[in-house]
């Protein structure tokens, strides 16, 4: 748990400086009116938090505290309860109900698929668990290759098949593999593939329809991960991925850099999807279980 | 859906009428909803507020005020800015060096620079007869440099043999040397993704910098990007004195503000943009489509491309062709009908479509009448239930439905009689539009639709008869796509 704060704490806190001692001008020169707000509201934008929710988020602190001279923690305070309120229903743990259990990981483009299929494998593994990976991006020039070393450096099975070969029949033929194993769980690599591709979106769904001729309740997570240098467009990535796979999870990647992945404030807004995991890093240790408290702390930068 | 900045403008605008002239604080209420358009837009905050200053200046002069539709005018200006900022100058590579040219390819994790690396060395031996060797840095990321060699066979271009354990800056040294002595023209370095804040990995491409002397150092950045573009490319720029940008994955949805934000940072032109994930999707960059995208005010051109990757062309040759002749049949319409959802799944619903289509003045009218008359998706639905449970001879010719025939189909698709009848006369008007076209020939439909598009709310009860979902298939996309 500490490593989590350290590192998104940190992270964040790199990050957050701008927002927090952005904040600290703002109430320190004047008591909470209207321009104050305003530039408070601005704040929350620039860390991708979007304009509907954050006008949200400011209207709260307004009702509480409009016209009062507040101290720059308790701005802070206030804000990041309210981000936490939001949050705080998409805090669930990712529990291991079948066997083997599969886990499809689905996402636009380079958001961090393959590598964070390599955390997750780390974490069961490390939990006692077996492990198997499904090298199920056919496509993309040495999207095999990749998951292989990351199989190689973990100590793991990897099913692959040459590159072009049928997703959807890598996804079949790995599950038996992983039941005549006893696998515990399978990790299912797919494609990068934009939301609006709709052929491409009809391939995503032919793996999950052949997974469950195996059984019907697989895959029994399918988790879209989302990168948190990207702005609103998440809302139309989820969207478009819950309607098309039944996403059921998301996990948000490259929270170590300067962008704060502020969108998932919005994203649980309007969605019921559980957030489980965060990326904060390039190795298979960079995982940290998703904490609402903690992130929405470290986005206010009071860790 | 986005509200577009037409339809905001508007309704800031429409009690103009009444009061006869701008006062400032119509200027300031108009200026309120360009910066929202712009921030749901993704364009970053600082960039926001100075272009809307920009802004502010040229809208409050005499031609803005007594302009007799200021709403109109406004985007106008707001428009022909965005489309200057974002490509005023001629954004060409320039490779005039000693030969081999270098140039770095830079940008965070996860962006496109592999891809967009075998891009651009198809593009410049294919278009400009360049020798190009491509070389990966990336000894990051797993399989990055076995990525870009088999990215390289693809397009037939030479790769830096790859020699494991060598450092980025070792291998960027080797690539140049090996393009000079083998006469290559251009030599093109990916490097690894790397996060702004990493000093280590920000100091070690500066290395490859100085070590290479890049005749263009690009930064690769994705359109999804948020409002992180500001610090990102202004970090980049700091270390790497940039000297363009590509602009990746135009080919999704999002609205492109990442851009905008990027150009005004680092000054440096956006020279490409990556458009699919064929190695031959590299374009140059259109700052129109991206202003135009940004404002949402619809990109026709985006349109087409997405109705092109919803539809079967096989499939709209042959409707158009059956429409041509006269020979369309229930069959045809219901094989419509699935192009149609299938473009709407990808737009965000058949409003979707209609707000990628510019010039229709007023998308809030045309949205609300949508809505009262029940015009979504499941409209559709219900429409094909109702073909589904025709018989292949009724199909093929639905005079054949006569009242104990539709009792049964209305039956069989969980309809009402009084549906059918609707579905049939939607039909009906299909058919005398499509008649009507035929006679029109190809420039009287044309016209026909600019008619239409500019009557703004009068889409649904248009000259194309037969109203939406039924009318817009048929007349217009995408039914009408293969006339163009
Ligand atoms: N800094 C940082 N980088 C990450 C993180 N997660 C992934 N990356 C990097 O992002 C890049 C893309 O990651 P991949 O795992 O290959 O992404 P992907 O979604 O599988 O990509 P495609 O299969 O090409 O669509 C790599 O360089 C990763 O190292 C993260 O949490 N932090
Ligand atoms: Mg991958």
């Amino acid at each position: 748990m500490k490593g989590f704060f350290k590192k998104l704490g940190s992270a964040l806190t790199k990050s957050s400086t701008k927002l927090s001692s952005g904040i600290t001008d703002i109430v320190t020169k004047r008591k909470l009116d209207h321009d104050a707000l305003e530039a408070l509201e601005e704040l929350l934008i620039t860390s991708d938090l979007g304009l509907e929710t954050s006008s949200h988020l400011v209207e709260q602190l307004s009702k509480k505290r409009f016209n009062k001279e507040v101290s720059d923690a308790e701005v802070k305070e206030v804000l990041s309860e309210g981000v936490n309120e939001i949050l705080v229903k998409c805090e669930k743990p990712l529990n291991i109900t079948a066997n083997p259990h599969v886990i499809v990981m689905t996402g636009v483009n380079g958001v961090g698929k393959t590598t964070t299929i390599a955390k997750l494998a780390k974490k069961f593994k490390d939990e006692g668990k077996s492990v198997m990976l499904a090298a199920g991006d056919t496509f993309r020039a040495a999207a095999g290759e990749q998951l292989e070393v990351w199989a190689q450096r973990l100590g793991l099975d990897v099913y692959k098949k040459e590159a072009g070969s049928d997703a959807a029949a890598l996804a079949f033929e790995a599950y038996a593999k992983a039941k005549e194993d006893g696998t515990d769980i399978i990790l299912v690599d797919t494609a990068g593939r934009l939301h609006n591709k709709a052929g491409l979106m009809d391939e995503l769904k032919k793996i999950i329809r052949v997974l469950k001729k195996h059984d019907e309740s697989a895959p029994h997570h399918c988790l879209l991960v989302l990168d948190a240098t990207t702005g609103q467009n998440t809302h139309a990535q989820l969207k478009a991925f819950q309607e098309m796979v039944d996403v059921n999870g998301l996990i948000i990647t490259k929270l170590d850099g300067s962008a704060k992945g502020g969108s998932i404030v919005g994203l649980a807004n309007e969605f019921e999807v559980p957030i489980y995991f965060l990326g904060v890093g390039e190795g298979f240790d960079d995982l940290q279980e998703f904490n609402a408290e903690a992130f929405s702390k470290a986005l206010l930068s009071l860790v | 859906m986005f509200e577009t900045l037409n339809d905001k403008l508007g309704s800031v605008f429409s009690k103009l009428g009444r009061k006869g002239a701008l006062s400032e604080q119509d200027v300031t209420a108009a200026m309120r909803e360009i910066r929202v358009a712009l921030l749901e837009a993704d364009v970053a905050l600082p960039v926001v507020k100075d272009f809307v200053e920009q802004v502010r200046e040229e809208a409050v002069g005499e031609k803005v005020l007594k302009s007799i539709k200021p709403d109109q005018q406004v985007v106008k200006i707001v428009n022909d800015k965005l489309t200057e900022l974002l490509g005023a100058e001629k954004a060409e590579l320039n490779l005039n060096v000693t030969p081999p040219a270098v140039i770095l390819m830079a940008g965070l994790q996860g962006v496109g620079k592999t891809t967009t690396t075998g891009k651009l060395a198809k593009f410049l031996k294919d278009k400009q007869r360049k020798k190009v060797m491509v070389a990966s840095l990336d000894v990051q990321r797993p399989a990055a440099q076995e990525q870009l060699k088999i990215l390289a066979e693809q397009v037939g271009v030479e790769n830096l043999p790859i020699v494991a354990g060598q450092q980025p800056v070792q291998i960027a040294k080797r690539a140049v040397e090996a393009a000079r002595l083998q006469g290559f023209d251009v030599v093109i370095l990916d490097t690894a993704g790397r996060l702004a804040l990493n000093e280590e990995l920000m100091n070690e491409v500066k290395d490859v910098r100085a070590a290479t002397n890049p005749s263009e150092t690009l930064l690769v950045t994705d359109a999804m990007m948020g409002q992180d573009a500001v610090q990102t490319a202004k970090a980049f720029h700091d270390a790497l004195e940039l000297t363009g940008i590509v602009l990746t994955r135009v080919d999704g949805d999002a609205r492109g503000g990442a851009a905008l934000s990027m150009k005004v940072v680092t000054g440096c032109p956006i020279k490409f943009s990556g458009t699919g994930e064929k190695l031959d999707a590299l374009e140059e960059f259109h700052p129109e489509r991206i202003a135009g995208r940004i404002l949402g005010m619809g990109d026709v051109v985006g349109l087409v491309e997405r109705a092109s990757e919803a539809i079967d062309q096989d499939e709209a040759e042959k409707l158009a062709q059956k429409m041509q002749s006269g020979e369309f049949d229930m069959n045809d319409m219901l094989a419509q009908f699935k192009q149609v959802k299938k473009l709407s799944g990808m737009s965000g619903g058949l409003s979707g479509i209609l707000g990628m289509i510019p010039g229709l003045p007023n998308m809030n009218k045309v949205k609300e009448q949508m809505k009262g008359a029940n015009l979504d998706d499941s409209v559709i639905t219900r429409q094909e239930a109702i073909i589904l449970s025709m018989t292949p001879k009724e199909r093929a010719k639905p005079a054949l439905l006569k009242a104990k025939r539709k009792e049964r189909v209305a039956k069989g698709s969980g309809t009402s009689v009084q549906d059918v009848n609707k579905l049939l006369k939607q039909f009906q008007q299909m058919q005398t539009m499509m008649k009507k076209m035929r006679k029109l020939g190809k420039k009287g439909m044309m016209q026909q639709m600019q008619n239409l598009m500019q009557q703004g709310g009068g889409m649904p009860q248009g000259p194309m008869g037969g109203g939406m979902p039924g009318g817009m298939p048929g007349g217009g996309l995408p039914g009408g796509f293969p006339f163009k």
